[in-house]
């Protein structure tokens, strides 16, 4: 096959050459309409998967956030009621705290130290491959069995960094995922280790598509290492920091498991994240019509943001033109 | 390449004062590149040391790393208390049939997107990506509603069924892919009497493979992971995949953190196997995306 593709590639003016058969040889409207019914038809399963399983149920979601209805019966209207009391609701507010807080420190966490990483592995070492393998491994761990492993590390008593702390310096460790005030951090240090290795291979690749070119004109001029970081390095990243920051900030929102398994929300609050506490009310209380409420409540957030950090990206991204968006 | 060839020939500026402080920086690399590995390779360990002690010296301060004795039953118990057999058969059932409709759907439909031209096109495709937008939290309410009144739930079905109706960063990811393949080869299979479909099938997928190699190992990982769709649309034990029976477990043996572990590694060793197996493809397909394909 790839000797063909090499044979062919000469003939690359092809495409506009009129003495190709098939659909440009024929009259043009009778081929057009033939290729429009064959793309419809390849594109099909997307029209209906798109129809019945996203358009529609994104559309009925608003629809529901107008009403009240607890599955049995039929959906009552009841205007922006919904609404209304989300605003008033102490635990919404509660939960847009803690899963803002949440973003705000595992997103530039996971920046810092996935750069801090690739830097890392970019260097002339020997055994890349084995230190990159080691380093995604967490990735692929299903996030179930994650979560159990970390309440375990995390066990106040036998779990073992407190063990550690206890036998090598005397400490007494907090209570972590018990904690108010640590079970953020906690989490936020059980998603750095769960995606340091995605973060860091992503990097990686920003780093090896900067021309060493850039570098070795810097050093002429003079610049150390530092300069030739911030002046060069960081730039040339900023569209994969930017894609990690959308993405990040996204993930962060939806962190749904690991509320439900390691904390139920608690200690006093402090872990209910958003989407956890849309769960409770749409699944354990069905309470369908506010919780579909708080689903386009979410939804709004997220595009705001997004639209907000696109904005921004004008005026700190960096695109080359040969240095195309993330990958 | 002239120029870098002539910057490159330029004389090394400062040869060799820097020649300790150059061994003392390897030597700092090589700390931390091991330093990392450790801590995040330690997390393992624990599950492994755990999962074969006894629940005595799962609870012995200070902690033992070796476990005394090795307590392999931990593993059969771990397996055979809940009926993991029933979660892993579910689980590799969903999984294989929403990588085989993935396939199917995805590649038919970035065929469709890539090297057809039709109406409203790139509208469609803004509106594919568009999709990826929708957080799927926003549609599990009005999902969940729909397969009740199919009478799906309980079921496997929500979460095999719209497998096979393409999603929208898979058709981007294959769309991307084959929009490399250089189209002179479409017009010689073409000349050679071809239609759509058949380019499609013999030359596009083969020539494929990376893209659903990577396709491949995403889908299988996400489902895999995947614990709010199960939660939601299941409750029968029968039914359970292995992130629910995980749970499961979680309720009904709180403190006995080696049954515990046993049942976690369990869990992980499946898609650790196929993370060892098939690495090409999920560092490439990083690369390919820019983005795990996991979902969060």
């Amino acid at each position: 096959m790839a000797q063909f593709l090499r044979t062919n590639k000469p003939f690359s003016a092809r495409t506009a050459d009129p003495h190709a058969r098939g659909a440009q040889a024929v009259p043009r409207e009778k081929g057009g309409r033939r290729e429009w019914l064959t793309g419809y038809l390849f594109i099909s399963p997307w029209i209906i998967g798109f129809v019945i399983f996203t358009l529609g149920p994104f559309l009925a979601s608003l629809v529901l956030s107008f009403t009240e209805w607890d599955l049995i019966g039929s959906p009552q209207f009841i205007g922006g009621e919904n609404y209304i009391q989300l605003v008033q609701d102490q635990y919404f507010w509660q939960s847009l705290k803690v899963t803002s807080i949440y973003a705000l420190g595992r997103v530039p966490l996971g920046i810092i130290v996935g750069i801090a990483t690739a830097l890392l592995l970019n260097q002339r070492i020997k055994f890349r491959g084995l230190w990159r393998t080691i380093y995604y491994m967490p990735v692929v761990l299903p996030p179930v069995a994650v979560s159990m492993l970390w309440m375990w590390i995390f066990n106040p008593q036998f779990g073992i960094i407190n063990s550690v702390l206890w036998t090598a310096f005397g400490i007494q460790g907090p209570a972590w995922l018990l904690d108010e005030n640590w079970v953020l951090p906690s989490l936020m240090t059980m998603a750095v280790w769960g995606m340091l290795g995605r973060n860091m291979i992503i990097y990686l690749s920003g780093l090896q598509g900067i021309a060493p070119e850039m570098y070795e004109a810097a050093e002429i001029d003079g610049a150390n290492s530092w300069h030739k970081f911030f002046s060069i390095t960081v730039p040339m990243l900023t569209p994969i920091i930017f894609f990690n920051l959308v993405m990040g900030m996204m993930d962060s929102f939806k962190l749904f498991t690991q509320a439900y398994v390691m904390t139920q929300g608690g200690p006093r609050y402090a872990s209910l994240f958003y989407v956890y506490y849309l769960y409770q009310h749409a699944f354990q209380r069905f309470h369908m019509g506010y919780a579909s409420a708080m689903a386009w409540v979410f939804f709004l957030i997220l595009m705001a943001f997004t639209v907000l950090v696109f904005r921004s990206s004008k005026t700190w991204v960096y695109y080359e033109s040969t240095f195309g968006k993330a990958g | 390449m002239y120029s870098r060839k002539s910057l490159r020939a330029l004389p090394p500026q400062r040869p060799h004062k820097l020649k300790l402080s150059a061994i003392l920086g390897k030597a700092i690399i090589y700390l931390l590149v091991v330093g990392i590995a450790l801590v995040l390779l330690v997390p393992f360990a624990w599950t492994i040391t755990t999962a074969l002690k006894t629940p005595q010296q799962t609870l012995r301060i200070p902690m033992e790393w070796i476990p005394n004795p090795v307590v392999w039953q931990n593993f059969v118990t771990a397996w055979t208390v809940k009926p993991f057999a029933i979660y892993y058969r579910n689980s590799l059932l969903i999984a294989a049939l929403n990588i085989i409709g993935q396939i199917l759907s995805c590649s038919l439909v970035a065929y469709g997107f890539s090297r057809l031209r039709f109406p409203g096109r790139d509208v469609l495709f803004l509106v594919v990506l568009g999709t990826m937008m929708i957080p799927f939290q926003i549609l599990i309410i009005p999902r969940f509603i729909l397969f009740k009144n199919l009478g799906w739930l309980d079921s496997l079905l929500p979460l095999i069924v719209p497998q096979f109706f393409a999603g929208a960063f898979n058709i981007f990811l294959l769309r991307q892919y084959f929009m490399t393949i250089p189209t002179e080869l479409d017009d010689a299979a073409k000349i050679d009497g071809c239609n759509h479909f058949d380019i499609f099938w013999r030359i596009i997928l083969p020539l494929s493979k990376p893209a659903l190699g990577a396709l491949m190992v995403f889908e299988f990982l996400g489902s895999w992971d995947d614990f709010l769709g199960p939660l939601i649309y299941i409750s029968k034990d029968s039914n359970y995949t292995v992130a629910l029976g995980l749970n499961a477990f979680r309720n009904d043996f709180f403190m006995e953190w080696n049954i515990f572990m046993a049942a976690a590694a369990v869990a992980m060793i499946l898609p650790l196997a196929v993370f060892f197996i098939a690495q090409e493809y999920f560092i490439g397909g990083i690369a390919l995306t820019g983005s795990g394909g996991v979902k969060g």
